[in-house]
Protein backbone atom coordinates (compact mmCIF):
# COMPACT_ATOMS: atom_id res chain seq x y z
CA UNK A 1 0.00 0.00 0.00
CA UNK A 2 1.24 3.60 -0.82
CA UNK A 3 1.72 6.37 1.45
CA UNK A 4 -0.14 9.57 1.34
CA UNK A 5 2.16 12.41 -1.18
CA UNK A 6 1.77 14.41 1.77
CA UNK A 7 1.15 12.39 5.17
CA UNK A 8 2.51 15.13 7.27
CA UNK A 9 -0.97 17.61 6.37
CA UNK A 10 -3.30 14.97 8.25
CA UNK A 11 -3.79 13.91 12.02
CA UNK A 12 -5.25 11.46 13.30
CA UNK A 13 -7.62 12.36 16.92
CA UNK A 14 -5.58 10.21 18.69
CA UNK A 15 -2.52 12.86 17.61
CA UNK A 16 -5.17 15.83 18.32
CA UNK A 17 -5.71 14.47 22.19
CA UNK A 18 -2.33 14.15 22.31
CA UNK A 19 -1.14 17.55 21.54
CA UNK A 20 -4.46 19.76 22.08
CA UNK A 21 -2.14 21.65 24.98
CA UNK A 22 0.61 21.95 22.88
CA UNK A 23 1.67 25.89 22.86
CA UNK A 24 2.57 25.44 19.16
CA UNK A 25 -0.51 23.95 17.70
CA UNK A 26 -3.48 26.01 17.52
CA UNK A 27 -6.78 23.69 16.64
CA UNK A 28 -9.68 25.38 14.93
CA UNK A 29 -12.98 24.54 14.48
CA UNK A 30 -14.75 25.21 10.88
CA UNK A 31 -18.45 23.80 10.82
CA UNK A 32 -20.70 24.24 7.88
CA UNK A 33 -23.36 24.81 10.91
CA UNK A 34 -21.39 27.36 13.46
CA UNK A 35 -23.76 26.24 16.40
CA UNK A 36 -22.05 23.32 16.53
CA UNK A 37 -19.14 24.74 17.78
CA UNK A 38 -21.30 25.72 20.84
CA UNK A 39 -22.82 22.44 21.75
CA UNK A 40 -19.12 21.61 22.90
CA UNK A 41 -15.88 21.51 21.09
CA UNK A 42 -12.01 20.17 21.64
CA UNK A 43 -10.61 21.53 24.99
CA UNK A 44 -8.59 24.70 23.60
CA UNK A 45 -9.86 24.99 20.33
CA UNK A 46 -11.01 28.29 18.71
CA UNK A 47 -13.98 28.81 15.88
CA UNK A 48 -14.23 30.18 12.97
CA UNK A 49 -17.08 31.52 11.10
CA UNK A 50 -16.87 30.56 7.53
CA UNK A 51 -19.68 33.28 6.56
CA UNK A 52 -18.59 35.83 8.17
CA UNK A 53 -14.99 35.08 8.96
CA UNK A 54 -14.05 33.25 5.88
CA UNK A 55 -15.65 35.50 3.32
CA UNK A 56 -15.51 38.86 2.03
CA UNK A 57 -18.38 40.34 3.73
CA UNK A 58 -19.61 42.17 1.15
CA UNK A 59 -18.55 40.94 -2.03
CA UNK A 60 -18.86 37.03 -3.21
CA UNK A 61 -14.87 36.07 -2.28
CA UNK A 62 -12.34 34.73 0.29
CA UNK A 63 -11.62 36.70 2.93
CA UNK A 64 -9.07 39.44 2.37
CA UNK A 65 -5.08 39.52 3.17
CA UNK A 66 -6.09 42.11 5.87
CA UNK A 67 -8.85 40.26 7.20
CA UNK A 68 -7.07 36.92 6.95
CA UNK A 69 -4.20 38.41 9.02
CA UNK A 70 -6.45 39.88 11.50
CA UNK A 71 -8.01 36.70 12.18
CA UNK A 72 -4.73 34.84 12.59
CA UNK A 73 -3.92 37.45 14.95
CA UNK A 74 -7.08 37.19 17.68
CA UNK A 75 -6.92 33.24 17.16
CA UNK A 76 -3.04 32.84 18.53
CA UNK A 77 -1.79 32.23 15.57
CA UNK A 78 1.77 33.13 14.46
CA UNK A 79 4.18 32.26 11.24
CA UNK A 80 4.96 29.30 12.95
CA UNK A 81 2.25 28.05 14.52
CA UNK A 82 0.70 24.73 13.63
CA UNK A 83 -2.90 24.39 13.01
CA UNK A 84 -5.01 21.72 12.98
CA UNK A 85 -8.25 22.01 11.42
CA UNK A 86 -11.44 20.13 12.08
CA UNK A 87 -14.69 20.27 11.72
CA UNK A 88 -18.55 18.98 10.57
CA UNK A 89 -19.78 17.16 7.98
CA UNK A 90 -16.70 15.11 7.00
CA UNK A 91 -14.11 18.27 7.57
CA UNK A 92 -16.35 20.09 4.28
CA UNK A 93 -15.38 23.66 5.71
CA UNK A 94 -12.95 22.86 7.23
CA UNK A 95 -10.51 21.84 3.80
CA UNK A 96 -11.84 24.80 2.80
CA UNK A 97 -10.53 27.09 5.11
CA UNK A 98 -7.61 24.93 4.40
CA UNK A 99 -7.24 25.46 1.55
CA UNK A 100 -7.24 29.79 1.77
CA UNK A 101 -4.59 29.32 4.24
CA UNK A 102 -2.78 27.70 1.68
CA UNK A 103 -3.32 30.65 -0.45
CA UNK A 104 -1.98 33.03 2.12
CA UNK A 105 1.25 31.12 2.23
CA UNK A 106 0.79 29.53 6.11
CA UNK A 107 3.49 26.34 6.50
CA UNK A 108 2.50 23.76 8.46
CA UNK A 109 -1.74 23.33 8.70
CA UNK A 110 -3.49 20.07 9.14
CA UNK A 111 -6.63 18.75 8.79
CA UNK A 112 -8.02 16.15 11.61
CA UNK A 113 -8.99 12.71 9.91
CA UNK A 114 -13.04 11.93 10.20
CA UNK A 115 -13.29 15.68 11.58
CA UNK A 116 -15.87 16.52 14.60
CA UNK A 117 -18.35 13.23 13.99
CA UNK A 118 -15.19 10.96 14.29
CA UNK A 119 -14.28 12.59 17.97
CA UNK A 120 -17.77 12.77 18.81
CA UNK A 121 -18.03 8.62 17.97
CA UNK A 122 -14.78 8.23 19.59
CA UNK A 123 -16.54 9.39 23.06
CA UNK A 124 -13.92 12.10 23.81
CA UNK A 125 -14.02 14.85 26.03
CA UNK A 126 -15.73 18.41 24.78
CA UNK A 127 -15.68 21.67 26.92
CA UNK A 128 -18.38 24.39 27.06
CA UNK A 129 -15.40 26.84 27.87
CA UNK A 130 -13.82 29.52 25.23
CA UNK A 131 -9.86 29.14 26.16
CA UNK A 132 -8.67 32.73 26.65
CA UNK A 133 -6.37 33.80 23.19
CA UNK A 134 -3.50 35.79 23.35
CA UNK A 135 -3.32 38.17 20.24
CA UNK A 136 0.21 37.72 18.47
CA UNK A 137 1.72 39.14 15.29
CA UNK A 138 0.56 37.28 11.78
CA UNK A 139 2.25 38.62 8.49
CA UNK A 140 0.50 36.93 5.52
CA UNK A 141 1.90 36.12 2.31
CA UNK A 142 0.70 37.55 -1.07
CA UNK A 143 -2.28 35.62 -2.28
CA UNK A 144 -1.16 32.69 -4.67
CA UNK A 145 -4.45 31.88 -7.01
CA UNK A 146 -2.62 28.85 -8.26
CA UNK A 147 -4.99 26.43 -6.69
CA UNK A 148 -7.92 28.51 -7.57
CA UNK A 149 -10.45 28.36 -10.39
CA UNK A 150 -11.38 31.36 -11.87
CA UNK A 151 -14.72 31.49 -14.34
CA UNK A 152 -12.32 32.39 -17.07
CA UNK A 153 -9.88 28.99 -16.33
CA UNK A 154 -13.40 27.25 -16.42
CA UNK A 155 -15.09 28.47 -19.26
CA UNK A 156 -11.64 27.41 -21.29
CA UNK A 157 -11.67 23.94 -19.55
CA UNK A 158 -15.09 22.97 -20.63
CA UNK A 159 -14.33 24.06 -24.37
CA UNK A 160 -11.18 22.72 -24.74
CA UNK A 161 -10.43 19.79 -22.06
CA UNK A 162 -7.67 22.03 -21.05
CA UNK A 163 -8.46 20.63 -17.40
CA UNK A 164 -10.06 17.65 -16.07
CA UNK A 165 -13.17 18.83 -14.81
CA UNK A 166 -14.53 16.86 -11.66
CA UNK A 167 -18.35 17.83 -10.13
CA UNK A 168 -18.01 16.69 -6.66
CA UNK A 169 -22.01 17.26 -6.01
CA UNK A 170 -24.57 14.35 -5.45
CA UNK A 171 -25.91 12.96 -8.72
CA UNK A 172 -29.09 13.97 -8.38
CA UNK A 173 -27.40 17.42 -8.38
CA UNK A 174 -25.26 16.73 -11.26
CA UNK A 175 -28.05 15.64 -13.24
CA UNK A 176 -30.17 18.47 -12.76
CA UNK A 177 -33.00 16.81 -10.41
CA UNK A 178 -32.49 18.97 -7.61
CA UNK A 179 -31.07 22.40 -7.64
CA UNK A 180 -29.72 22.51 -3.82
CA UNK A 181 -28.76 19.59 -1.80
CA UNK A 182 -32.12 18.56 -0.33
CA UNK A 183 -33.61 20.72 2.26
CA UNK A 184 -31.36 23.67 1.44
CA UNK A 185 -32.44 26.50 -0.10
CA UNK A 186 -31.91 26.66 -4.17
CA UNK A 187 -29.02 29.09 -5.02
CA UNK A 188 -29.66 28.54 -8.86
CA UNK A 189 -31.49 29.44 -11.86
CA UNK A 190 -30.60 26.30 -13.41
CA UNK A 191 -29.66 22.61 -12.88
CA UNK A 192 -27.25 20.10 -14.33
CA UNK A 193 -23.71 20.42 -14.84
CA UNK A 194 -21.10 22.56 -16.78
CA UNK A 195 -20.49 20.41 -20.02
CA UNK A 196 -17.60 17.55 -20.15
CA UNK A 197 -17.49 17.37 -16.46
CA UNK A 198 -17.83 13.82 -14.22
CA UNK A 199 -19.45 13.11 -11.20
CA UNK A 200 -17.16 12.34 -8.29
CA UNK A 201 -19.22 12.76 -5.40
CA UNK A 202 -16.94 14.37 -2.31
CA UNK A 203 -17.91 11.00 -0.21
CA UNK A 204 -15.92 8.76 -2.95
CA UNK A 205 -12.93 10.41 -0.97
CA UNK A 206 -13.84 9.15 2.14
CA UNK A 207 -14.58 5.93 4.49
CA UNK A 208 -17.67 4.95 6.45
CA UNK A 209 -15.62 6.91 9.54
CA UNK A 210 -15.48 9.95 7.39
CA UNK A 211 -11.28 9.38 7.35
CA UNK A 212 -9.93 9.40 3.85
CA UNK A 213 -9.83 6.61 1.77
CA UNK A 214 -5.90 5.12 1.13
CA UNK A 215 -4.04 6.46 -1.40
CA UNK A 216 -4.44 3.39 -3.42
CA UNK A 217 -7.87 3.19 -3.54
CA UNK A 218 -7.94 7.54 -4.07
CA UNK A 219 -6.14 7.02 -7.42
CA UNK A 220 -8.19 4.05 -8.36
CA UNK A 221 -11.15 6.07 -7.95
CA UNK A 222 -10.23 9.41 -9.73
CA UNK A 223 -7.74 7.48 -12.41
CA UNK A 224 -11.18 5.55 -13.18
CA UNK A 225 -12.46 9.42 -14.29
CA UNK A 226 -9.60 10.23 -15.93
CA UNK A 227 -8.16 12.47 -13.24
CA UNK A 228 -4.34 10.74 -12.63
CA UNK A 229 -2.19 13.94 -12.16
CA UNK A 230 -1.09 14.06 -16.11
CA UNK A 231 -2.93 17.03 -16.80
CA UNK A 232 -4.52 19.89 -14.70
CA UNK A 233 -7.81 19.28 -12.58
CA UNK A 234 -11.11 21.27 -11.42
CA UNK A 235 -12.61 20.62 -8.93
CA UNK A 236 -16.82 22.54 -8.19
CA UNK A 237 -19.24 22.00 -6.32
CA UNK A 238 -22.56 24.10 -5.27
CA UNK A 239 -19.99 26.81 -3.05
CA UNK A 240 -16.73 25.59 -2.93
CA UNK A 241 -16.62 23.95 0.29
CA UNK A 242 -17.34 20.22 -0.76
CA UNK A 243 -14.89 20.47 -4.08
CA UNK A 244 -12.22 21.73 -1.10
CA UNK A 245 -12.32 18.71 0.53
CA UNK A 246 -11.81 17.02 -3.53
CA UNK A 247 -8.64 19.17 -3.74
CA UNK A 248 -7.45 18.34 -0.50
CA UNK A 249 -7.08 14.62 -1.21
CA UNK A 250 -5.62 15.34 -4.85
CA UNK A 251 -3.26 18.06 -3.94
CA UNK A 252 -2.46 16.68 -0.48
CA UNK A 253 -2.70 12.90 -0.28
CA UNK A 254 -2.06 11.99 -4.06
CA UNK A 255 0.35 15.17 -4.81
CA UNK A 256 -1.21 15.84 -8.07
CA UNK A 257 0.25 19.68 -9.08
CA UNK A 258 -2.15 21.42 -11.15
CA UNK A 259 -5.28 20.67 -8.59
CA UNK A 260 -7.61 23.82 -8.58
CA UNK A 261 -10.64 24.69 -6.62
CA UNK A 262 -13.46 26.37 -8.84
CA UNK A 263 -15.01 28.07 -5.29
CA UNK A 264 -17.70 30.19 -8.34
CA UNK A 265 -18.90 26.41 -8.72
CA UNK A 266 -22.38 26.16 -9.28
CA UNK A 267 -23.66 29.11 -7.86
CA UNK A 268 -21.78 31.03 -10.20
CA UNK A 269 -21.93 28.87 -13.41
CA UNK A 270 -25.90 27.89 -12.97
CA UNK A 271 -26.71 31.66 -12.67
CA UNK A 272 -24.59 32.71 -15.78
CA UNK A 273 -26.34 34.36 -18.44
CA UNK A 274 -25.72 32.21 -21.59
CA UNK A 275 -23.51 29.60 -20.16
CA UNK A 276 -23.88 25.99 -21.37
CA UNK A 277 -25.55 23.50 -19.42
CA UNK A 278 -25.63 20.13 -19.95
CA UNK A 279 -28.37 17.90 -17.88
CA UNK A 280 -28.74 13.86 -16.78
CA UNK A 281 -26.11 11.97 -16.68
CA UNK A 282 -24.72 12.06 -20.09
CA UNK A 283 -21.13 12.44 -20.70
CA UNK A 284 -21.01 12.47 -24.01
CA UNK A 285 -19.19 15.79 -23.70
CA UNK A 286 -16.87 14.53 -21.27
CA UNK A 287 -13.37 14.76 -21.73
CA UNK A 288 -10.60 12.44 -20.62
CA UNK B 1 -17.07 16.53 29.97
CA UNK B 2 -17.19 13.04 27.81
CA UNK B 3 -19.69 12.09 24.98
CA UNK B 4 -21.67 10.01 26.01
CA UNK B 5 -24.54 7.35 24.71
CA UNK B 6 -23.43 8.26 20.88
CA UNK B 7 -25.44 6.55 18.22
CA UNK B 8 -26.72 6.98 14.73
CA UNK B 9 -29.23 6.27 12.58
CA UNK B 10 -30.63 6.64 9.24
CA UNK B 11 -34.28 7.08 8.49
CA UNK B 12 -36.58 8.54 5.63
CA UNK B 13 -38.60 11.53 5.79
CA UNK B 14 -40.21 13.49 3.00
CA UNK B 15 -38.87 10.93 0.48
CA UNK B 16 -35.03 11.36 1.47
CA UNK B 17 -32.52 9.30 3.50
CA UNK B 18 -31.64 11.12 6.58
CA UNK B 19 -29.14 10.09 9.04
CA UNK B 20 -29.20 11.39 12.93
CA UNK B 21 -26.32 11.91 14.98
CA UNK B 22 -27.37 11.81 18.89
CA UNK B 23 -25.06 12.08 21.95
CA UNK B 24 -25.47 13.19 25.71
CA UNK B 25 -22.79 15.57 27.07
CA UNK B 26 -23.32 16.05 30.80
CA UNK B 27 -27.25 16.10 31.06
CA UNK B 28 -27.93 17.86 27.20
CA UNK B 29 -29.03 15.59 24.82
CA UNK B 30 -28.06 16.77 21.21
CA UNK B 31 -28.81 15.75 18.34
CA UNK B 32 -27.86 16.25 14.37
CA UNK B 33 -30.07 15.02 11.06
CA UNK B 34 -28.12 15.43 7.89
CA UNK B 35 -29.27 14.59 4.76
CA UNK B 36 -26.95 11.79 4.18
CA UNK B 37 -26.06 12.58 0.23
CA UNK B 38 -24.76 14.87 -0.15
CA UNK B 39 -24.13 14.97 3.61
CA UNK B 40 -25.61 18.53 5.01
CA UNK B 41 -27.11 19.40 7.93
CA UNK B 42 -30.29 20.08 8.39
CA UNK B 43 -31.09 20.43 11.83
CA UNK B 44 -29.32 20.79 14.93
CA UNK B 45 -31.12 20.46 18.41
CA UNK B 46 -31.20 19.49 22.00
CA UNK B 47 -33.65 18.58 24.66
CA UNK B 48 -33.63 16.92 28.03
CA UNK B 49 -33.90 13.13 26.79
CA UNK B 50 -33.07 11.60 23.61
CA UNK B 51 -36.21 11.32 22.64
CA UNK B 52 -37.09 14.95 22.82
CA UNK B 53 -33.73 16.06 20.76
CA UNK B 54 -34.18 13.33 17.62
CA UNK B 55 -37.86 14.73 17.75
CA UNK B 56 -37.25 18.32 17.31
CA UNK B 57 -34.20 17.53 14.46
CA UNK B 58 -36.54 14.90 12.69
CA UNK B 59 -39.21 17.66 12.56
CA UNK B 60 -37.17 20.06 11.17
CA UNK B 61 -35.61 18.51 8.95
CA UNK B 62 -38.66 17.24 7.27
CA UNK B 63 -40.17 20.54 7.45
CA UNK B 64 -36.84 21.79 5.30
CA UNK B 65 -37.11 18.50 2.97
CA UNK B 66 -40.73 18.67 2.24
CA UNK B 67 -39.76 21.80 0.34
CA UNK B 68 -37.01 20.44 -2.08
CA UNK B 69 -38.53 19.81 -5.63
CA UNK B 70 -37.72 17.43 -8.06
CA UNK B 71 -37.04 18.52 -11.46
CA UNK B 72 -37.99 16.35 -14.47
CA UNK B 73 -33.96 15.65 -16.18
Amino acid sequence: MSEYAHPEVLVSTDWVAEHAADARVRLVEVDVDTNAYDEGHIPGAVAWDWQSELCDPVRRDIVSRDAFERLMSQSGIGNDTTIVIYGDNNNWFAAWAFWQMKIYGHRDVRLMNGGRQKWLREGRDLTLDVSPVEPCPYRAAEPDFSTRAWLADVLKASASGSAALIDVRSPAEFTGEILAPPGLPETCQRGGHIPGARVVPWETAANEDGTFRSADELRAVYGSQGVDGSRPAIAYCRIGERSSHTWFALKYLLGYQDVRNYDGSWTEWGNLVGAPVERGLATAGARS
Amino acid sequence: MRVEEFSERSLRLSGWEVHLTTYRLGTIWHCKADNVSPGAALARTSGASREEAEARAIERAEHMLARTKRHVV
